[in-house]
């Protein structure tokens, strides 16, 4: 078999699990739908591992698998381009995608939708495979496209929820909002290099220096205005301010497309797709700063907020923006090994956690909000210890893997010397201690401390979900816990093993072009000494003792209940209204918009289009084609005169008209 | 030349001879027609294998070049038995349940391919119109197969009555050829016709008389007025082997007289070629939005399908006529696919016929809705269904010659177009149903829905991976100079 089958082969079997599943999911008895997507994610994922283990060795695999259709002089083609970075990233993407796949039989179990649920988590894996493996932006952009619907369809899963719709819509909607800046990007870089092909355009790049695009009267250098315009693509898909209002909302999806979606993968589509572009964005110093200062703005705000959420996965997902964040300031210090890194460690432990979040709700009988829960250890062992394992790696504990790239990331901007990089350390390693305090105030609140359920008021709602007052949680089956286990491994380990290969040889470096006046991710590697050094050294340092400082502080609060800090009225107003985005949206954007809408309806649309374009067309076209039937008259002798007619009028044509 | 080398060049026309023949005789007294079926059949592909078999980039020709092998004539060929195929598979049991499955009809539509063949293969004006008569008579004797339905004897009756007088146009054109360049050879006539010294009157005259000649063996408008009323006389089979393979035979004949033969004359006949398209697509969409019945409709739709063919051939270039390959092969498939599914959805003694007999559909045969759906959109050019990438290329090259007015004014029909395609998919969809669906028959056999579904299926499947098909096109189109 040669290596573009076995490539093929990758993307095409979630495809066909899904087809299959979709379409005679509910013909088949119910062990199929999810036997047939587990057994071929597991095949998609081997080969994953395949496919990294040639990359590893240095075969860089780039070809055109057919042409999809050709405009003008311009080839449209369907081919893969495999190096370290895509292997890496196929590689995460089906271990967590299979890990979700186990967890979700019992998750799902009782669920109407279950096989339809399989159906679109294989949907996604494919889509997420073929906008990693692409060799070019058409087929980036649509695999980008499928992944946002597969998310669209998994938030409004439920769809007799009203929150559920509202939630996909808003998702739907602020997409829109940085595909669109994508697609401009795209449309910019066809227009420029005439091609779509990576290999191409980045083999070209240097010729955009110092060219300057004309917009709006004014000129920009168009390298900065690319670049722009393709992360802003990449702040909608990674959710970065002010494009992340849809991922605390998208958490009414069911959980296990949280973690797979929603934390290890499509959001992070924007950080590889920033890290995919590197010989463009490297470029731009305007573009660069851009990104640190939105990255560090994300990674420093959603975090605080994260500390006010009382929903067991909207603190997880904060979270989940928080570290986005940290990814996005990586970028922006020019240290793209280093946001691949954080986002390949991320993708396991924020998993991890989303699954144990997940196993919590299963064990709380569907009650999310973690002022009901309490003491959770004692009931759930494993995903206990599963979830501290987690937490202890998200908030950067030296030897488990969030540390080694976190650490790694606020290394970086300390050496960088990028316009912003100040703020951005600051807001890194204070959101060091951020984070240490939403996770461990989760972490206490939810699985230590009183029994909280048994306090609460008794609801007669029926459709309430929870625990009764004299019920108790009970651990998950294997399904649910033996990815729990398997997601925890890496979690711990990961980043111990592979930070010498991403920091110290070149695993991703060839794979990513850096300015040699950016200097950060060279210093880091310089001060580099092994990881066990790394984590050593980590001791004395601040992001370290803010970490403990962090912990501190949530343990008086949450586990000793020693309220020695009140927080302010306004602050807590302003974190209750997430500081105003979604106000702002709803009050200010959307109603300028209804009513600008109005306007062009009533007077646009309905005058002019409506009336006069449209019905008046419809109108004339309709009377000719009543005259023109009447053409049809049965006669014989009058077709006949119709083509003679005709004939002459041809003939008079080149007679009259002197053609001859 | 030696006579095997003639005999390979000619030998699947020798072939589907032979066969119609035989399957005439064999009929008078054998009287189980399934077997014809299977002769047919099985001759189509034997026709196709030896096809097949001549090489695709060498210009062979035999019979002191009346006769020629060449790419277009492979592409072509290849496509007319396909497309035959797949309406005797139509066809066959709307013909049982109307006592009209007999061997007669075999042995016609035999000739009839025979025709088109041969037109396909000519180069040479005689061959030509021998190849033209025989298609001609084999498919007014086909409209008036269904004999004791007067609307079928009329219809076949004005066919030919205007058919004849538009063969009397073509042959006068021949004879004015012959008159100015001595040959009727095509090449021939092309390297004489490089001569300043002839006549431009005589040779306007004959040029004029040639493509009106072509224009309605095409049905292009203002040489159309036959096509409503034999789509709808005809019995449906009939109609849609009408519809569908002598078109193949048309744009043969169109690009080896015009683009081989009058190839000096390009300027002249471009303009010619033009102003119909414009007038077809124009004419054949907006008259189709009064219509009421659904041959009647689809025969205007055809008109409007050779406009957009014209556009494309109009420019002259290898890539329109590489876009009108493509184009009448995806118009043929949708065709089919179109009076495919009108069989299917007719019973005995009640045959589909006005659209809002198809109301309630969506709701009683979902699978049937969705089929229809998709071959409307498709007729209507909507992505991802091939319909779509068929008239993008053709608007594609006309954009590429450099004609913007004419571009804009086919995306402006096909919008208009788009309006009557969209009203029967809503009638199908939304409209509440009406009693006649109610009648039709679960009768239909399992051949005809497997094979429409494949059909239909086939329109959206070709519509994402178009270009295979394109490339095609195109390789044949760049080895026809």
């Amino acid at each position: 078999m040669t290596l573009m089958k076995l490539y093929t082969l990758i993307p095409m079997m979630p495809l066909i699990a899904s087809i299959v599943i979709g379409l005679f999911g509910r013909q088949l008895p119910k062990v199929f739908s999810h036997l047939i997507p587990i057994v071929l994610v597991l095949g998609s994922f081997l080969l994953s591992l395949y496919a990294l283990y040639i990359s590893y060795h240095g075969y860089v695999f780039n070809e055109n698998l057919f042409r999809w259709m050709t405009v003008g002089q311009y080839d449209l083609n369907i081919g893969f381009m495999v190096d370290n970075l895509t292997a890496l990233m196929m590689s995460v993407v089906t271990f967590v995608s299979l890990m979700v796949h186990i967890y979700t039989i019992e998750y799902m179990e009782n669920d109407p939708g279950y096989s339809r649920f399989f159906s679109f988590i294989s949907l996604f894996t494919f889509a997420m495979l073929m906008l990693v493996m692409s060799n070019n932006f058409l087929q980036l952009f649509f695999g980008w496209e499928a992944v946002g619907l597969v998310s669209y369809l998994l938030i409004g899963f439920w769809y007799k929820k009203p929150t559920a719709i509202h939630a996909n819509m808003k998702a739907f909607l602020v997409n829109r909002v940085g595909d669109f800046g994508f697609l401009l990007g795209i449309a910019l870089i066809m227009f420029y290099f005439g091609t779509l092909d990576y290999k191409e355009v980045f083999s070209r790049v240097d010729t955009l220096a110092g060219q300057e695009f004309m917009l709006m009267g004014s000129s920009v250098s168009l390298v900065t205005l690319i670049s722009i315009l393709l992360f802003i693509g990449a702040m909608g898909k990674s959710a970065q301010v002010p494009l992340h209002v849809w991922l605390p909302d998208s958490m009414e999806g069911p959980t296990p497309i949280s973690a797979l979606i929603h934390a290890a993968t499509m959001v992070t589509a924007g950080i590889f797709l920033v890290t995919r572009v590197s010989p463009i964005v490297e470029l731009s110093n305007t573009a660069l700063s851009l990104i640190l200062i939105v990255g560090s703005i994300t990674a420093l705000f959603m975090g605080i907020l994260g500390i006010f959420q009382n929903d067991i996965k909207r603190v997880v997902a904060y979270s989940t923006l928080s570290q986005l964040g940290y990814m996005t300031i990586a970028l922006g210090v020019s240290s793209y090994s280093l946001a691949m890194f954080h986002l390949f460690t991320h993708a396991f432990f924020k998993a991890l956690l989303f699954l144990g979040a997940g196993s919590v709700i299963i064990g709380m009988h569907h009650d999310q909000n973690i002022m009901n829960m309490g003491n959770l250890k004692k009931y759930m062992p494993i995903t206990w210890i599963t979830f501290l394992l987690a937490t202890l790696a998200l908030v950067g504990m030296p030897f488990f893997s969030g540390f080694y790239s976190k650490e790694s990331i606020i290394e970086a901007v300390k050496y960088s010397e990028i316009v912003g990089s100040s703020f951005a350390y600051f807001a890194a390693v204070f959101g060091v201690f951020i984070t240490s305090l939403y996770s461990f105030r989760l972490y206490f609140i939810v699985f230590h401390g009183e029994e909280r359920w048994r306090n609460k008021p008794i609801s007669h709602n029926h459709h309430d979900h929870g625990l009764t007052t004299n019920q108790s949680p009970h651990e998950t089956t294997w399904v649910v816990i033996m990815p729990l286990i398997l997601l925890a491994i890496p979690s711990v380990l990961i980043g111990f093993f592979t930070i010498e290969p991403i920091i110290k040889s070149s695993f991703l470096l060839k794979d990513i072009f850096i300015l040699n006046s950016h200097l950060a991710l060279s210093q880091v590697t310089e001060h580099f000494h092994g990881p066990i050094n790394m984590a050593l050294h980590a001791l004395a340092t601040l992001p370290f003792w803010l970490m403990v400082l962090g912990f501190i502080v949530a343990y008086l609060l949450y586990y000793k209940n020693i309220n020695f800090i009140k927080t302010p009225k306004i602050l807590k107003k302003v974190m209750d209204h997430k500081y105003g985005f979604d106000n702002f949206n709803e009050y200010i954007l959307a109603p300028l918009t209804i009513r600008l809408g109005n306007v062009l309806w009533k007077y646009m649309d309905i005058k002019i289009i409506d009336n006069f374009f449209v019905n008046g067309s419809a109108k004339t076209i309709n009377l000719f084609s009543h005259i023109t039937k009447k053409i049809q008259t049965g006669f014989i002798s009058q077709y006949a005169f119709v083509m003679v007619i005709g004939l002459l009028l041809f003939i008079s044509y080149f007679i009259l008209g002197g053609k001859s | 030349m030696t006579l095997s080398t003639l005999l390979t060049i000619a030998v699947p026309e020798i072939i589907i001879l032979i066969a119609a023949m035989s399957v005439l005789l064999l009929g008078v007294f054998y009287k189980n027609t399934t077997s014809l079926f299977g002769i047919t059949q099985l001759t189509l592909l034997i026709a196709a294998y030896f096809t097949a078999q001549l090489p695709i980039d060498v210009k062979l020709t035999a019979f002191n070049e009346m006769f020629i092998a060449d790419s277009l004539s492979m592409f072509l060929k290849l496509l007319s038995y396909f497309a035959l195929s797949l309406v005797l598979i139509y066809s066959r049991s709307f013909l049982q349940s109307r006592n009209l499955h007999n061997g007669e009809f075999y042995a016609l539509t035999l000739f009839a391919l025979l025709g088109i063949n041969l037109i396909i293969s000519s180069y040479h004006l005689l061959s030509i119109y021998m190849g033209l008569e025989l298609l001609s008579l084999s498919l007014y004797t086909l409209v008036a197969f269904d004999r004791n339905r007067p609307e079928a004897t009329e219809a076949a009756m004005k066919y030919f009555v205007l058919g004849a007088v538009a063969s009397g146009f073509l042959l006068y054109g021949f004879s004015m050829l012959y008159g100015i360049t001595g040959s009727l050879q095509i090449a021939e006539i092309s390297s004489r016709l490089s001569d300043t010294s002839i006549n431009p009157v005589v040779l306007s005259f004959a040029l004029v008389f040639v493509v009106v000649g072509i224009a309605f063996k095409f049905g292009a408008a203002p040489f159309q007025l036959w096509v409503p009323d034999v789509y709808q006389g005809s019995a449906t089979p009939i109609t849609m082997f009408i519809g569908s393979v002598p078109k193949f035979a048309s744009v043969a004949m169109l690009i080896r007289l015009l683009f081989q033969g009058l190839d000096h004359m390009v300027l002249d006949w471009q303009a010619m070629l033009l102003i119909m398209a414009i007038v077809s697509m124009l004419f054949g969409n907006i008259t189709a939005i009064a219509q009421t019945k659904i041959k009647r409709l689809l025969a205007y739709s055809a008109i409007s399908h050779v406009g957009f063919m014209f556009l494309g051939l109009a420019t002259g270039t290898i890539t329109g006529i590489a876009s009108a390959l493509m184009y009448i092969a995806v118009y043929v498939l949708m065709t089919l696919a179109s009076f495919g599914l009108i069989i299917h959805l007719s019973n005995q003694g009640k045959e589909l016929d006005q659209i809002t007999d198809l109301s309630g559909l969506g709701k009683q045969k979902p699978w049937c809705a969705f089929l229809l759906l998709l071959i409307f959109l498709s007729l209507a050019g909507i992505p991802p269904t091939i319909g779509f990438y068929a008239k993008f290329s053709i608007i594609q090259a006309t954009i590429q010659f450099g004609w913007i007015w004419p571009a804009v004014i086919a995306v402006m029909s096909a919008l208009i177009g788009i309006f009557y395609y969209l009203r029967i998919i809503k009638v199908a969809y939304f409209d509440e149903p009406g009693k006649n669906l109610n009648q039709v028959s679960k009768s239909s056999n399992n051949e005809l829905s497997v094979t429409l579904s494949i059909n239909t299926i086939s329109l959206l499947i070709i519509g994402l991976f178009p270009s295979s098909l394109m490339d095609i096109a195109t390789l044949t189109s760049a080895l026809i100079f």
